[in-house]
Parts: C-alpha cells; sequence; structure tokens
C-alpha cells in the first residue's frame, strides 16, 4: 500500500501515482538540487478515500445530471459546491487516516507545512494547470493536514478545475490527484522565474516579492521583475513597483502585512541574486531537457526550490481559449469589496439616472426624426448597461460565492446551500415592488366593490388608480407593456388572481434572518468574528445587488420598448431607416454569461419517422426545497404570463426581472437556466416555493395544462399523462 | 437532455448490445420476471424471443399478452449510476407460426446463432412482441418516451 512516500523515495514513482509536483520536485531533489522535505499523499490514498465514501458515484451524479457541455457556468459552480461538501463530509477511513496521520507527524510533528496539489495531468508539456487547484500554507498539526488534504482533492472538483480540464478534453471523472505536504520554508524573500518570457525567445523573468510567495502567486503583492537575456545571462531591465505589502504567517494560514518603511525601499533580491535564481531555472532546464518555470525561495540566503513545471506555451490563435477566463473564476475579498463599492456608489446610481432621464420624455410630444433619434439613444443605453451589466455586475455574485464556501468550510451543512438562507431580508427593489402589489391585491380582496368594478374592466377608485400609476412609474412597466391597455389588464387580472389567495400565503423566511445571522457570527471570536462579518456583509450587499441591477436594467429595456411601441404607432417608412424594429414583449432575455450555451430559443425535435417522444421525468438542479404537483403554465411571451393562475407550475426559459412580482402566486417554478443563485430560485426561496432551474427546453418539453409534479429536493419533474398500456389497441385479456 | 432522433439511438444502441432482457409478465394479478434471449426487428418495432412452452412466462402469455420488458446497459459500478442506460418496453407479445414463425426465427438466429437447436426445437415458441413504447432512463434519473407511431 503506497498511501503516503518520503520525498525521496517518490523519483522513481509513476506520474499518475505521485503527481506531476512531487515527481519533478522529487527528481530535482534527487540531482542535488535544494528542495524542502516533503511527504507525498498518493493517488492511491485518494482512490481509497472516494472509494470508500462512495464518492466516485456521487461525483458522476452530480456531473451527469446533464451533458457536461449543456451545463452553464453557474450550474457547474453549483455542482462543484456539492461535490466540495461531500469530500467535506466524508471521514477518512480509519487505517488510511491513521497511516497518514502518523506518517506526517513522524515527519513533521506540529511543525508548519504547505499543503499543494499534484495532479497528475497538472504540470505535464502540454497541459500547465499552474494555480488551478487548491494549496494550503502554514497548517500545523497532522490533523489539520488531513483537511487540508481533503480540501486538496476536492479542488480536482472545482468550477475553475472542471471547466479547464473540459477545455484540455480531459474527461473529467477520470481524474485523480495527489497532494504534496511540504515543510514550511521560513523565507523572507520569494517568487518565480519562468525559464522562456512568453513575448521573448530570448528573455527569461524573474519575479520577486518580500515575504511568501502567496502574494504574488494570486496577484494580490506586485513584485520586482527582472529581464534578463537567456543567451548573456545578463540583466537587461529592472520594474519596481511600489511596495506595500508582503504575505506572512499568521497564527494560521497567511496573512497580508504591511512592509516596514525601511523595507518597502529596497528590491526583495540584488541583481547578482536575480542572476543566481536564473540559473537556478537555466540548471533545472538542462536538468528535465525544456525550459521550466520554477517557483524559489531564499530562506537564511540559502535559495530553495518550490516546485517546478515545464513552460507551456498558451496558444490562442482564434481567441476561443477560455482557459485564462477560468482561471480568473476565483476573486478575492478586496477585489469583490472594490467592485462593491463601484457597483453601488457608482454603476448602479448612474445607470438608474439614465434610465429615469429616458422614461421622462414624452414619446407621443416628438416628431418622427426626433423618436427616431429617441430610439436609437435607447438602443444605446440598453446596450451600453448589457456591457456593463456583463462585465461588473455578473461578478458580483463571486462575492456570494466566497462567502457560501467559507460558510460551509466553517459549518459542514448537510445542505450546501444553507448559506443562501443568511442573505435574505435584504430589501430588494423586487421585493418592494411586490409588497406594493400584494397591498393592491389586499385592497381587492378586501372590497369586493372594487374587485367586481375592476374584474369588470373598469377603474378602481383615486386611491387605487394612484397606487397602480405609482406602481408602473416606480418600477418599469411590465414587458414593456405599460400605457397599453392590454398590459394594464394584463396586471390587473394577476391582482385579481393574487386577491383570491388567502392573505399572509407567502411563507418568506426574512424574520429568521437576523437569528441566523447571530447564530452563525457566534461561531467566530475576535478578528475572525468581525472577517466572518464583513464578509457575510459583501455576500449580502452583493446578493442585494445582483437584484437590484436586473430590476434596473429592465426599466431600460422597457424604455426601448416603449419607444418601439411609439414608433409601431406611427405609419411605417420616413426616419426609421436603420432603427431596428423590435416588438414589445420580446424583451424576455437572458443575459448569457461567457460559458452559457444559447438555449430555449431553437425546439427539439420530438419525433422521429417511428416514434413520437414524450419526456416523463426532467432533470434539473434542485433550486428551491419543497414538492408541489399542479397544471403547468409555460411562458414563453409576455402575455403567457397574464393568464397565470394561483396554483399553476410556472414553466419558463428564466424568470426575467419583471416577472418576479407573479411568483407567489405559482405554486412551483421550473426554468431552463441554471444555477442556485439566479433571480428565480432567488425568489423562490424567499417565497419557499420549490423550484427547479436547468431544465433543458423546459418551456418546448412542457405543456400549458399539463399535470407536472415539482421536487424541488432532488431537481426532478414529472410530467404526468394517461399511460399508454391502458389504451393499447389488441391487448388481450382472457 | 436528448430529442426524439438521440433517444432512437439509445434503443436501437441498448438492443443491438445486449443480449438479455428482463420480461415481466402476469397472470390472475401475478407478477412474474424472467431473464431472456431476444433479438430486435431492424425498425425497432417488433421485438423477438423464444420460451419452451411448459414455462410459467409461456402460461402467463397465453393468459395476458400485455408485457414490460427491461433492457439495459448497467455493469454493476457505481459509475451506473450516471452512465448507465435503461429502455423499459412496453407492448404485446402473441406466439408466432406458419412464415411469421420462420421469418422471426431468422432475426432471433441472426443474433443468437449458439441457440439454434434451443429455438428450432419442436416445443420452443416463438413469441413476437409488438412494441408500443420504450421508455428510457439515463443519467440516474432522466425519463422520455418514446411512443411507436403506427
Amino acid at each position: 500500500m503506497k498511501v503516503l512516500l518520503p520525498i525521496e523515495r517518490t523519483a522513481g514513482e509513476e506520474r499518475a501515482l505521485v503527481g506531476g509536483k512531487a515527481l519533478a520536485l522529487a527528481r530535482l531533489g534527487t540531482a542535488g538540487f535544494n528542495i524542502p522535505q516533503a511527504l507525498c499523499v498518493t493517488t492511491e490514498a485518494y482512490s481509497r478515500f472516494v472509494d470508500s465514501g462512495g464518492l466516485r458515484a456521487a461525483i458522476a451524479r452530480e456531473l451527469g445530471r446533464k451533458r457536461f457541455e449543456d451545463m452553464r457556468w453557474e450550474e457547474i459552480w453549483d455542482a462543484a459546491l456539492r461535490i466540495r461538501t461531500l469530500f467535506d463530509r466524508t471521514a477518512w477511513p480509519v487505517d488510511l487516516g491513521s497511516a497518514l496521520r502518523d506518517g506526517i507527524r513522524s515527519v513533521f510533528g506540529d511543525r508548519p507545512v504547505a499543503v499543494r496539489s499534484s495532479a497528475p495531468g497538472e504540470d505535464g508539456v502540454k497541459a500547465s494547470f499552474a494555480g488551478l487547484h487548491e494549496s494550503f500554507l502554514n497548517v500545523k498539526g497532522p490533523d489539520a493536514v488531513l483537511d487540508s488534504v481533503r480540501r486538496v482533492f476536492a479542488s480536482l472538483w472545482s468550477d475553475r478545475a472542471l471547466l479547464y480540464r473540459k477545455e484540455l478534453g480531459l474527461t473529467p471523472t477520470g481524474s485523480e490527484m495527489a497532494v504534496l505536504v511540504q515543510e514550511m520554508v521560513p523565507s523572507e524573500r520569494s517568487g518565480v522565474v519562468f525559464g522562456v518570457s512568453p513575448f521573448d525567445a530570448d528573455a527569461a523573468v524573474v519575479e520577486s516579492v518580500w515575504g511568501l510567495n502567496e502574494g504574488l502567486v494570486d496577484g494580490t503583492v506586485e513584485p520586482d521583475r527582472w529581464t534578463i537575456r537567456r543567451s548573456t545571462g545578463k540583466v537587461v531591465d529592472h520594474h519596481a513597483p511600489v511596495r506595500e505589502k508582503r504575505v506572512v504567517p499568521g497564527p494560521a494560514g497567511t496573512v497580508l502585512a504591511d512592509l516596514p518603511p525601511d523595507v518597502s525601499v529596497r528590491p526583495p533580491i540584488s541583481e547578482d541574486e536575480a542572476c543566481d535564481v536564473f540559473r537556478l531555472a537555466l540548471a533545472a532546464e538542462q536538468f528535465f531537457g525544456s525550459p521550466q518555470d520554477v517557483e524559489w525561495c531564499i530562506a537564511k540566503g540559502v535559495l530553495h526550490v518550490l516546485q517546478s513545471r515545464p513552460v507551456t506555451t498558451r496558444a490562442t490563435p482564434d481567441g476561443s481559449d477560455n482557459r485564462s477566463w477560468y482561471l480568473s473564476l476565483k476573486r478575492s475579498f478586496g477585489n469583490l469589496k472594490n467592485l462593491r463599492a463601484r457597483v453601488e456608489g457608482e454603476l448602479l446610481p448612474a445607470m438608474g439616472r439614465e434610465a429615469e432621464a429616458l422614461v421622462s420624455a414624452d414619446l407621443p410630444a416628438l416628431a418622427d426624426a426626433e423618436l427616431a433619434e429617441e430610439i436609437r439613444r435607447r438602443e444605446g443605453a440598453v446596450k451600453k448597461w448589457e456591457g456593463i451589466y456583463k462585465s461588473e455586475f455578473i461578478p458580483l455574485a463571486h462575492g456570494v460565492r466566497l462567502f457560501g464556501q467559507f460558510y460551509n468550510d466553517a459549518v459542514a451543512p448537510a445542505d450546501p446551500f444553507e448559506f443562501t438562507l443568511l442573505l435574505s431580508g435584504t430589501g430588494m427593489l423586487s421585493l418592494e415592488r411586490n409588497a406594493l402589489l400584494g397591498e393592491l391585491a389586499e385592497r381587492l380582496r378586501t372590497e369586493r366593490n372594487l374587485a367586481e368594478r375592476v374584474g369588470s374592466g373598469g377603474r378602481g377608485d383615486t386611491d387605487f388608480e394612484s397606487r397602480v400609476g405609482h406602481l408602473f412609474l416606480e418600477y418599469g412597466d411590465f414587458f414593456g407593456s405599460a400605457g397599453s391597455e392590454a398590459g394594464r389588464r394584463g396586471v390587473l387580472s394577476l391582482l385579481l388572481e393574487m386577491s383570491r389567495r388567502p392573505p399572509g400565503a407567502s411563507r418568506g423566511s426574512a424574520e429568521d434572518g437576523a437569528a441566523r445571522r447571530d447564530r452563525f457570527l457566534s461561531r467566530f471570536d475576535g478578528e475572525s468574528r468581525s472577517f466572518a462579518g464583513d464578509l457575510l456583509e459583501l455576500a449580502r450587499d452583493c446578493y442585494r445587488l445582483r437584484d437590484d441591477d436586473n430590476i434596473c436594467l429592465g426599466r431600460l429595456h422597457s424604455a426601448l420598448a416603449r419607444a418601439v411601441e411609439e414608433q409601431g404607432r406611427r405609419a411605417s417608412g420616413g426616419p426609421w431607416d436603420g432603427v431596428v424594429r423590435t416588438g414589445p414583449g420580446d424583451t424576455i432575455e437572458t443575459l448569457n454569461e461567457p460559458s452559457d450555451p444559447p438555449g430555449g430559443e431553437i425546439p427539439p425535435v420530438m419525433e422521429t419517422s417511428s416514434f413520437l417522444q414524450r419526456d416523463r421525468q426532467l432533470v434539473g438542479h434542485p433550486a428551491g426545497p419543497g414538492y408541489a404537483r399542479g397544471p403547468a403554465r409555460v411562458v414563453r411571451k409576455t402575455a403567457d404570463l397574464f393568464a397565470l393562475r394561483a396554483g399553476e407550475v410556472l414553466v419558463c426559459d428564466a424568470v426575467d426581472p419583471n416577472m418576479t412580482f407573479a411568483i407567489p402566486l405559482a405554486s412551483a417554478v421550473v426554468e431552463r437556466r441554471g444555477g442556485m443563485l439566479i433571480h428565480g430560485a432567488i425568489i423562490a426561496r424567499e417565497y419557499g416555493i420549490p423550484c427547479v432551474t436547468g431544465v433543458p427546453d423546459a418551456v418546448y418539453r412542457i405543456r400549458t395544462g399539463d399535470t407536472v409534479s415539482v421536487d424541488g429536493y432532488v431537481g426532478i419533474v414529472t410530467r404526468f399523462g394517461k399511460e399508454a398500456p391502458c389504451d393499447m389497441p389488441g391487448a388481450e385479456r382472457r | 437532455m436528448e430529442d426524439a432522433p438521440a433517444l432512437e439511438r439509445i434503443v436501437r444502441e441498448l438492443l443491438a448490445s445486449q443480449r438479455l432482457a428482463v420480461l415481466a409478465t402476469e397472470a390472475q394479478g401475478k407478477p412474474y420476471a424472467s431473464l431472456i434471449a431476444f433479438a430486435a426487428g431492424p425498425d425497432l418495432k417488433t421485438l423477438v424471443f423464444a420460451t419452451p412452452r411448459p414455462t410459467r412466462k409461456y402460461s402467463n402469455l397465453a393468459e395476458n399478452s400485455k408485457v414490460s420488458l427491461l433492457v439495459d446497459n448497467r455493469g454493476n459500478r457505481e459509475e451506473d449510476f450516471a452512465e448507465a442506460a435503461a429502455a423499459t418496453i412496453l407492448g404485446i407479445a402473441r406466439e408466432a407460426t406458419g412464415e411469421e414463425r420462420e421469418s422471426c426465427l431468422a432475426v432471433f438466429l441472426g443474433k443468437h446463432p449458439y441457440l439454434s437447436s434451443f429455438a428450432r426445437s419442436p416445443n420452443c415458441a416463438i413469441f413476437r412482441v409488438d412494441v408500443e413504447a420504450y421508455y428510457v432512463v439515463n443519467r440516474f434519473q432522466s425519463v422520455s418516451e418514446l411512443h411507436v407511431r403506427r
């Protein structure tokens, strides 16, 4: 049984057993390079761990709900989080756990170590996985090391790793992971040397920071950078940054600390030392027979190799390589705090002002030419803000994700999405709007005369009408149909439907929010508590802002739709050349993230010459717990939603921000677009309504009137129909 | 989730790759499952199997011609939950006689030549199943039905 190998005995082993990083280091060690003392937890240990816990089947099931290429990045993230939780909750088999614990204790005792991934597929010549999997620094004691090893195992299944391997054509389920447990070198200075610059074949680049390498590798500390001519070994350029921070060991893990002023004025290494580092890379290159990127550090004047991997070129001839984007899927707390400030302080207010300015124009008063100009202006605004939406607003989701991971690490809950309960009650615009709708429905519920008048197409009293007016003014029109009588009637018919439900039918969990938050924070003390609090606050803000931006974008869309509607009322011809006619009612749309496959537009082929297809059980993602059964209401266009009746199952491509007000009427929500943190799922959870997302072609495979059941616990939608065998012709029963 | 042509391919591959199916019959309210060798017609609308007459399935079929069969490609591994596909088949079975018996035998022995003496023995009945529908299950819980057009 080879579950744990000292690094000295690793050099002769297979890459499949010890992984690329451990193998390269071990070989350098035997050749006399200065490497830290280390142990390798092999892929055999990984296999025994996942097999004992039944994790292989669980992983295959998580990734097999639908074809991998059909999964949006958000869905992959959700699956990755579930898998990570499974790893966290799986205990080490007793004999394996004690073998590892004893081995680690005998070599390191309670001395701090670094726990690094060493995947067999990584650090090969063809595929460099630098920074793809997790590493943990300054881990102390065998139990903490084993926890970190388990997390490194799980990082094989992170969204980044899954997407990256897919890009390289590696199958997800065949992957395994070894882990390197490395003595922490108490280095004052560290860095990376790139054996060959990606921009100049005769140049090598040495980067260096004060403190530990982590700050350089994850981009939080900007390095000094020397360019060295490979042919001469001479430094040809030195770029010095403003040096402010360094990463140093904390009580556990690492912390980012300010550089003392007398240190920050000096580069971490001298030019001679930069040349030493370059010669180290050259020696590694000669040893391995190909140029190397080497992570190094200097402790007490001695140069150490932390890891070495072949230089890989990332050719992107057609720009279709998304790997760098996948690697960017992890954002730091600081980065997200800046983003929050920018979105909340600048972007959202600016977007709101722009929407307001557009809405205030008196469209009927415009001459034709002016109206054409106004449409172009609105199109421009929509396009601009959609761009910002993708680049600035969507990444806010990472704030929620970062917290989710933190919560799961701290609490290890059975439900990996339990953390979303701490996010609710943030006063989202859509909930405010829905509250206003609730008030109107309440009046219709309690005042029969008013309901009858409105129901027969008449007007309500002044108060009622002014509130309806306020609703349209404040929250944009629903599906671009404000001002039109059909739109008004549609919304009122939904309000009447809401009024027929008993009051308080919504089951929001907001009242539990504060208590839940307190309970969560009480797990921590001191600095950890204030960090947990900050992270939670960031997540709650991101969650709220992610909804507000949708509402705001909805206003812009409806402003455009209204101008186009006005255009439609006028005669054709004239100044309309070059103005795109988008019909109102076509504004239900999905803003895709880069990896969101186009969906919902092309109906699937449901028959062949021999067979007719009927779907019985559709598998999606469990996005809101609960179970409900009822008639389906398939919403493909605006008017479909106005026909929604209480108790129906809302089936749609994606819950548009403007659709959320109708959700409390539905007994369950099914949508094509996948993810736990998307609109439909968020609102359904707020109201305690069962929700399944990521159901392929939902609006085509389910028809209005079908009896369906929605199991939001496991993510399954079932269509009921008459069973074929009962009416099979020619059946004989004697 | 697959569309109809893809589902038809899955069924075709299952029926071609698997030699055995579970056959469910029923009589007097008592269901009964047995393992049989089967072969499928080229249009997937008929299946053929053989059974000696003094068997429970034969007497059940004499009483109730409605049958269900299960064909799957599981390998008895954990990965089956995500990777295996199964087709539950609904149809009507009747014994083939005369010329039809010969053509059904040809289909059956085309797939199972080693069962020739068994299938050709005088007391072995050849059954033809007219398929009404395939219920295809894959990805653990994804279920789509293919109903035969007649």
